[in-house]
């Protein structure tokens, strides 16, 4: 049986088509994705992410524990920061990606749908065994939360709720008609814009109340699925767990180096640092094609006849109007500008080497 | 939705449409609407030869790539070039503007093993 977020009334009124995600059923589409895709880059969207997981840590050691299964220090985040961080095993491997913000007297944990149930079995393992007194709450069947994502969203949300004093990565506690909204300014999207999480109870009312009449074909704020959170990401140089992040990929290869603090101790640490030390042995690169087919995960990634690499994931950016892809590449064929091959189904597309991320929004 | 009854299917979502002995063929808007935006179309030449229940060519979408199938045999006499430049015209438009190729069919009689609107609407569960 399907798990259905609070907001499921809301995708089917609105036109949505349904589709099975780590166990949920969540909105591919509503118009279409490319239309949403640019509906996000143009003005604004929300997007139900109430899938994802949301556990909250507490207790006298809770702070100890996060560090000690964190890639991240937390013990410098300020109350009200939140910091994007790796779980990793042993090996160096990612359990998982997630973000990880400080509140007055906890902590929250935002984690893949998918890897919910395996990081709350790692976590209770690694609590029990180095007897941590930290208590933890999946909290993610009780509350809803959606993102709202768009150079408009900030402005239009002023009508409602004024968050543009809030910084990037920090989150605010706020009440609107008698709920209370957590607002982080934060997002997957490459745009600006908020995360909201809020009582399950709440959802449907405030989505109506943050994002107006999305049913208008004008409005600033529409509804857009998960089809267009994955190409706006992609474009956006994200990481997306099950393609570019795995527990056989470790974070220095990915690219996130600046999420591992090698300074501290934590579960993966010494692991990571003998592959900071060698260095990786393969990179993930942005990717170029020519012309407009798409290069999908596990497309081979070619020099000449050899095999160097392999696509992770590959859209036909709306913004760009290009291929576009991310692959695992032997770090001496990785430098920027290098040419390489996409071998797309037995024919040889050219593929360059390009900078992450493909899009970075207007200042 | 509805399914014109002025042309034969494929269960892979093909529509073909006989004039003279010319079969133009495309794919259903159940078809368009589940591939999503449509990205790219990979389409034979003219004078290319296409056989029955092979494929042709592929369609990509921003969601997936599939084959393209045609239910006659024959030779290319038509690509719809718009969709070199345009592929979402097949989610604009599939049964019309969208088309994919023209064939010259060997055999038009091939048609009759194809499905009608009707069954193919039963098989899509759209009655």
């Amino acid at each position: 049986m399907l798990k259905r977020t609070p907001l499921y009334d809301f995708h089917v009124a609105a036109g949505a088509k349904m589709v099975e995600f780590a166990g949920w059923e969540m909105p591919l589409l509503y118009r279409g994705i490319v239309p949403e895709h640019q509906q996000t880059r143009a003005s604004g969207s929300i997007f139900d992410v109430s899938h994802m997981g949301r556990l909250r840590f507490s207790g006298h050691a809770a702070e100890a524990f996060l560090n000690h299964v964190l890639t991240r220090n937390v013990s410098d985040q300020q109350v009200g920061q939140s910091r994007y961080s790796l779980v990793c095993n042993a090996g160096g491997g990612v359990l998982d990606d997630v973000i990880v913000s400080r509140d007055q007297e906890s902590w929250l944990v935002v984690c893949n749908a998918a890897n919910r149930a395996k990081l709350l079995d790692h976590f209770h393992a690694v609590a029990k065994a180095g007897r941590f007194g930290v208590q933890i709450e999946d909290q993610t069947e009780s509350t809803a939360m959606v993102a709202i994502q768009g150079p408009r969203v900030i402005e239009r949300l002023a009508e409602v709720v004024d968050v543009s004093h809030i910084p990037r990565y920090h989150f605010q506690r706020m009440s609107i008609m008698f709920f209370s909204l957590t607002f982080f300014r934060s997002g997957y999207t490459g745009e600006d814009g908020v995360e909201v999480i809020l009582s399950a109870r709440a959802a449907a009312m405030a989505v109506r109340a943050l994002g107006g009449s999305t049913d208008r074909h004008d409005a600033t704020i529409m509804p857009a699925g998960l089809g267009a959170r994955d190409t706006l990401r992609l474009e956006a140089g994200m990481p997306l767990y099950g393609h570019e992040l795995s527990e056989s990929i470790d974070p220095l290869s990915a690219g996130l180096g600046w999420a591992v603090d090698l300074n501290k101790d934590f579960i993966g640490a010494e692991a990571l640092r003998q592959i900071a030390r060698d260095g990786p042995a393969r990179r993930l690169v942005g990717l170029e094609l020519e012309g407009r087919r798409i290069a999908r995960q596990d497309t081979p990634i070619h020099t000449g006849d050899a095999v160097v690499g392999a696509v992770t994931s590959g859209t036909f950016s709306p913004t760009l109007q290009k291929s576009i892809a991310m692959a695992y590449v032997d770090a001496p064929h990785a430098a920027e500008g290098a040419a390489l091959a996409a071998d797309i189904k037995g024919a040889l597309v050219g593929a360059r080497v390009v900078k992450l991320p493909f899009y970075r929004r207007p200042k | 939705m509805s399914v014109p009854d002025d042309r034969r299917y494929l269960e892979t979502h093909e529509w073909h449409r006989l004039d003279g002995d010319t079969v133009t063929i495309g794919i259903t808007q159940f078809a368009a609407d589940e591939l999503t935006d449509i990205t790219f179309v990979d389409l034979p030449r003219v004078g290319a030869a296409v056989a029955a229940n092979r494929a042709f060519g592929e369609i990509e979408s921003v969601k997936a790539t599939s084959d393209l199938v045609s239910g006659v045999s024959g030779t290319v006499v038509a690509v719809n070039e718009a969709l070199a430049d345009n592929p979402a015209l097949v989610n604009k438009d599939p049964f019309g503007e969208g088309w994919l190729i023209k064939v010259k069919a060997t055999n038009p009689a091939e048609m009759e093993k194809l499905l009608t609107a009707r069954q193919y609407e039963k098989q899509t569960g759209q009655e």
